[in-house]
């Protein structure tokens, strides 16, 4: 009778469509899959699943209605894509469960290519989608959320390890130990996801050369963005918001060599931007605003040009560990700039130096920031400033603008 | 009555005062007399409390000096240089003596008006002229009708007519059996007041008693030269 | 006549003189005139109200040690006056104090203030009530320091010359030896003894404790960290107020002492 009825059923339907329903004659995921035709499709009514790990092996397109719920009941994996062309929409994941032998995610793609996972939901994830040696695969507007407390005991949002050709786009993350995670990635765009309030980082980007981010909102993360040992990578419209601790950033760039910071927004950060070995690091167009430090620079970041930035409302500007200047600063809006401009062309006539005696002082020994805005501290930042004897000579941008540099969008509707 | 006994007071190391003994008795004028730095003006101040004295001790009808400051409520005081609140009309001085009082306080304000100073009260006392400073500060130490009046220079800087009116009323003031204490450089005004006087050299009474019993001692005719006697025979 | 009866009486006598001398108008005239600017022309934010710390972390002491100690000699003959009354002197020197902290403070509190009221101008009502309350509290600190330095020094020169002095150690002197101290002592934990260095000096106290009101001490890392945990909270303000209020005790008490021992 269950036979007959699927017949009926599969008749009423457009040619190899499944639909699974909590009371109908298909009730798991695992047997409409099997019944399911190749490039066929599987429609998941509302209704909460329990059933053993999904594991996807022929292309096929899974979508589900408004209140589909694959539940793991805290400890399994929910589904894993082994196929090519396989499409997961509109599905909701929850309570993968946390595990220490394995990265149990709610959706993980192995060795597939061209995948579409759009529209999802996972709550309570572990690691949420994780994609393992993918090619052109497509995670798009998922909403996902974990509750982990330590990074020991959480996994990652959306997880790409040795994968080319993604596009992450349009997602929400949040609660897991880091939002988005690049390791051994190639030609990928991450692209106008939120990723915020995450343990680690909002995202976590290494060995991954020529992928761009932009447009993305990383804010109140753990530590903040790192970005590390990658070549050619285009970062540009990003806000860096909130990330506040004692070692807490907005991004990390650490030996990065080629890459371009362009009209990103860095705000209300302990530190906005770190660069440890960032050779040849191009920012422009960045706003740094009311960080503590705006931009922390190491002697090992040869070669960075910094122009067209505005430092607005930052407790330091700019920070070195050396006297020697590697990097080069013009054309950027300082507010604590205190020169003039005579011949009227919009450019201090006066270099203006960022860093400030006591930032070193703070370098060296960071108790003495208990310090800050003091009478003394002031008198000794003003006598560095006419007789620079302890900052870098060269840290100079000798076209200092007089106004805020104009965005496309104001700052303050960024 | 007030009694001082051994009173003594240095500044560093000048003693100024040095185991003064003074008596002043109710219904008497005593002028103090002596060269200058005396040590009357210090005297005068630890009478009123402003100066601490380094020992001694000092009796207002037989009970000592109250610490709250209390005493210092039967004593009128006439400071030899009128120093106002500058920005006070001396309407306000009056009010302001007048509220750290006693309430109600017995106020006599016969010397303000017998000095015709009714006009010049709501005037801030920087405005004033120094003779009607002076007056002012007359008619503040009478204010309360004092048992006890500490005059110190009273008539410097006032015109014969306002001298003469004041003088007036601290012979009315010891008809009335009050103490009376009062210094001065014009000998012919203390020979006009006084009764008695207390001599003053270098922190030591070098004389106390009547009028009289001076002048008989120092076998002078009048209170100046009698004086200048003592002086002199003080520098030899 | 009770003790606090005369102490009223000699601080309105007193209040009444420093309010007509122009100066207090003045003092507040000139916060208002800032304040004003800032809110004009800094929106009134975070940022205004920082710059707007830094002038008062740096006139309030000076304008206040400056104008107490030439008070008190421009007051002697006041002084003089009133002691020659049947008064306690502690009531005297009490209403002196009044005399001079009240109309400063209402003249920083009403500069500080009105502004901000006139324009609507803040979401930051905490920050600004914790700016006037600090800056109030600096001013019964530094009113108390220049009657104790006016008690102490007989001569108007010397006064003020030990006023201005005070002021520099304090706002400026001490920090640098804090500095030099640091740096001498680098290698060692410092955050406690640099905590309390800043509790033993009411102006990095009032620094400190206005600049964790503001988010940018958040963004300060390691040291803005503990600054918080031990100064940043309820329990915190309550720690900087107390220490404030004990820098206006103890001077005051100092005072207090040389005035009923003082020979006018």
């Amino acid at each position: 009778m269950p036979l007959l009825a699927s017949i009926v059923l599969l008749a009423q339907l457009p040619t190899g469509t499944v639909v699974v329903s909590p009371d109908g004659p298909v009730r798991t995921l695992a047997r409409a899959l099997e019944l399911a035709p190749e490039g066929g499709r599987v429609v998941v009514r509302p209704g909460v699943y329990r059933e053993a790990t999904v594991r996807v092996t022929r292309p096929v397109e899974i979508a589900g209605d408004s209140g589909a719920v694959l539940d793991g009941e805290d400890h399994r994996q929910l589904m894993t894509i082994t196929a090519d062309d396989v499409t997961i929409r509109g599905l909701a994941f929850r309570r993968v469960g946390a595990s220490f032998n394995e990265d149990r995610a709610a959706v993980k793609v192995v060795g597939a290519r061209r995948c579409r996972i759009e529209d999802n939901e996972v709550e309570d994830g572990f690691f949420g989608i994780y994609l393992a040696r993918t090619t052109g695969c497509r995670v798009v507007n998922n909403r996902l959320r974990a509750r982990g407390r330590t990074e020991v005991t959480s996994g990652n949002g959306i997880h790409l390890w040795s994968s080319d050709s993604a596009l992450i786009e349009g997602n929400t993350i949040s609660g897991f130990r880091d939002g988005i995670y690049f390791e051994f990635v190639r030609g990928s765009v991450i692209r106008g996801n939120a990723s915020g309030g995450n343990i680690r980082y909002g995202l976590h980007f290494m060995y991954s050369d020529g992928c761009h981010y932009r447009a993305n909102v990383f804010r109140g993360n753990g530590s903040g963005v790192a970005v590390m040992y990658s070549r050619d990578v285009e970062m540009t419209g990003n806000r860096f918001e909130d990330n506040r601790g004692s070692a807490a950033y907005g991004l990390l760039l650490k030996e990065m060599a080629d890459s371009r910071l362009v009209g990103n927004t860095f705000i209300r950060s302990t530190t906005g931007l770190v660069a440890e070995g960032a050779d040849r690091l191009e920012a422009r167009d960045n706003d740094f605003i009311d960080d503590g430090w705006a931009v922390r620079l190491t002697a090992s970041s040869g070669g960075a040009r910094f122009t067209g930035n505005n430092f607005i409302g930052n407790t330091f500007d700019v920070t070195t560990n050396s006297r020697q200047a590697f990097s080069t600063f013009e054309g950027n809006y300082w507010a604590s700039y205190r020169g003039y401009d005579l011949d009227r062309d919009g450019y201090g006539d006066v270099p203006h130096r960022p860093v400030r005696l006591f930032s070193l002082i703070v370098e060296h020994n960071e108790p003495s920031l208990v310090l800050l805005r003091s009478l003394f501290v002031r008198v000794l930042d003003a006598a560095e400033r006419v007789v620079p004897a302890l900052t870098p000579e060269g840290l100079a941008d000798a076209r200092p603008a007089m106004r805020p540099l104009a965005r496309q969008t104001p700052v303050a509707a960024r | 009555m007030i009694e001082m006994r051994g009173v003594s007071k240095s500044f560093g190391r000048v003693r100024v005062l040095d185991a003064l003994d003074l008596s002043l008795r109710p219904g008497r004028i005593t002028a103090v007399v002596g060269p200058n730095a005396a040590g009357k003006t210090t005297l005068i101040r630890i009478l009123l409390g402003l100066v601490h004295a380094d020992a001694g001790e000092i009796t207002l009808d037989g009970a000592p000096l109250a610490a709250d400051g209390s005493s210092r409520g039967r004593i009128g005081y006439m400071p030899q240089i009128a120093r106002f609140p500058e920005n006070l009309t001396a309407r306000e001085l009056l009010e302001l003596v007048t509220s750290l009082r006693e309430n109600p306080p017995v106020v006599d304000r016969s010397l303000l008006d017998a000095f015709g100073l009714e006009p010049e009260l709501a005037q801030p006392l920087r405005t004033l002229s120094g003779g009607t400073r002076q007056k002012v500060n007359a008619a503040l130490a009478l204010l309360f009708a004092p048992d006890v009046l500490v005059l110190d220079e009273p008539t410097a800087g006032l015109d014969p007519v306002s001298s003469g009116i004041l003088k007036d009323r601290i012979l009315e003031e010891r008809a009335r059996g009050r103490t009376v204490l009062i210094t001065s450089h014009i000998m012919s005004e203390l020979e006009e007041l006084a009764d008695d006087v207390a001599f003053l050299v270098d922190g030591r009474i070098r004389f106390a008693g009547p009028v009289a019993e001076l002048k008989a001692r120092t076998r002078q005719a009048n209170l100046e030269r009698a004086i200048a006697h003592l002086m002199i025979r003080e520098a030899a | 006549m009770s003790r606090f009866a005369a102490l009223g009486r000699v601080a309105r006598c007193q209040l009444r003189d420093v309010a007509r001398s122009r100066w207090v108008i003045a003092y507040a005239l000139f916060f208002a005139a800032i304040t004003d600017a800032l809110i004009r022309f800094g929106g009134g934010g975070e940022r205004a109200m920082l710059s707007l710390v830094d002038i008062v972390l740096f006139v309030v002491p000076l304008v206040t040690l400056v104008f107490g100690t030439t008070y008190l000699y421009n007051a002697r003959e006041f002084v003089e006056l009133i002691l020659a009354q049947p008064v306690r002197r502690g009531a005297v020197f009490g209403g002196l104090y009044l005399g001079l902290a009240v109309p400063l403070s209402l003249g920083f509190a009403a500069g500080v203030g009105l502004p901000f009221l006139f324009h609507g101008a803040t979401d930051a009502y905490a920050q600004l009530g914790a700016l006037v309350g600090v800056g109030v509290l600096l001013t019964l600190v530094f009113s108390a320091v220049a009657l104790l330095i006016a008690i102490r020094a007989d001569d108007r020169l010397r006064g003020v010359a030990l006023a201005i002095g005070a002021w520099l150690l304090m706002a400026v002197v001490y920090d640098g030896l804090v500095l030099l101290a640091v740096s001498l002592f680098a290698d060692y934990p410092l955050e406690r003894p640099l905590l309390a260095a800043m509790l033993a000096n009411p102006v990095d106290l009032a620094r400190v404790a206005l600049l964790l009101r503001f988010d940018t001490a958040a963004l300060l890392g390691y040291t803005g960290a503990v600054l918080r945990q031990v100064l940043g909270g309820p329990a915190g303000m309550l720690l900087a107020l107390g220490a404030l209020v004990l820098w206006a005790v103890a001077p005051l008490a100092l005072a207090a002492r040389a005035f009923a021992r003082r020979d006018f």
